[in-house]
């Protein structure tokens, strides 16, 4: 029987689910397409990427765009496999 | 109580799923108008040739002098432009309701699949009325743009697809019966637009 604690804590935020949705679904996304998807602000989408980046879920790509710099996240195998995993335990706690 | 958080985890992840994918703003009522459009201009069409003394329904082989190629050019392109204005209204003001962008990466891969079959199409188009091939140029039309709604259809609402495949089959028919031409291009960008419209419409809207 699955309990509540094998869920990945990893995914517990609102903000962390909806970056990894956002990205097994595309390729490279930029800080500001994903703020504006998810509704964040910056501080929020910072920090919180940054936890992913270290946890191998996601990896960064900064580069400069003309003289603005531009951050963009894309999922990593460990990540797609890890997130996988999380929705398909999320679905068995639900009894489907 | 925790099995409803997880319901709404799981329905927040498959709506940022969507939502980052693919283009859903996109208003029935554009199909709608779209199709309202294309009909007007279809019986404008008609009473040119009237005018001009053909009787479309006689179904004899009419001749088509320049001027009236030419005006039936004009036409056709004044139809494609209203369309597509009074369907981005309706269409932007679905996104602004819905607090969406309207131009973002997805409205770009969306139009950048749509339009390339329909460039295509285009040129085809404008190839057969520059060697006076008149009657296929509706059927192609037809087919192209067709093509151009299934090639979308990854980026957009899914049922675009099936309203792609219905011009297509409609193309394909009007190929074998040359010269209703007007009738074919009239149930296929009218009717079907309204149709459809109406079923997207009560579907997301």
């Amino acid at each position: 029987m699955l309990n509540i604690n094998q869920l990945n804590k990893e995914f517990e935020s609102r903000v962390r689910l909806g970056i990894m949705s956002v990205l097994m679904v595309n390729d490279w996304v930029d800080f500001t397409e994903m703020k504006n998807l998810l509704n964040a602000t910056d501080g929020n989408l910072a920090s919180h990427s940054t936890a992913l980046e270290k946890a191998e879920y996601i990896e960064v790509k900064k580069e400069f765009v003309g003289k603005k710099p531009k951050t963009s996240y894309r999922v990593t195998q460990k990540g797609r496999d890890a997130f996988t995993e999380h929705i398909n335990n999320l679905e068995k706690l639900l009894g489907r | 109580m925790e099995s409803k958080n997880y319901q709404e985890e799981l329905a927040h992840i498959r709506q940022m799923m969507e939502r980052s994918s693919r283009f859903i703003s996109l208003s029935g009522l554009s199909g709608v108008i779209a199709g309202i459009v294309a009909l007007i201009g279809s019986v404008y069409v008609y009473f040119i040739f009237q005018r001009e003394g053909i009787n479309y329904f006689d179904g004899e082989r009419n001749i088509y002098t320049p001027a009236l190629a030419q005006e039936l050019f004009f036409v056709a392109l004044v139809i494609l432009v209203l369309a597509i204005f009074s369907g981005y209204i309706f269409t932007a003001r679905k996104s602004k309701k819905k607090n969406l962008k309207i131009w973002d990466s997805i409205t770009k891969k969306l139009l950048f699949n749509f339009v390339i079959p329909l460039v295509a199409g285009g040129f085809f188009c404008i190839a057969l009325w520059y060697h006076h091939y008149f009657p296929l140029i509706a059927p192609s039309m037809l087919i192209f743009y067709g093509l151009a709604l299934i090639n979308a259809e990854r980026y957009t609402l899914s049922d675009v697809k099936y309203l792609g495949i219905c011009e297509v089959i409609l193309g394909i028919i009007a190929l074998f019966w040359l010269g209703w031409g007007l009738i074919f291009w009239a149930v296929g960008f009218g009717f079907l637009h309204i149709f459809y419209g109406i079923l997207m419409y009560r579907k997301y809207d």
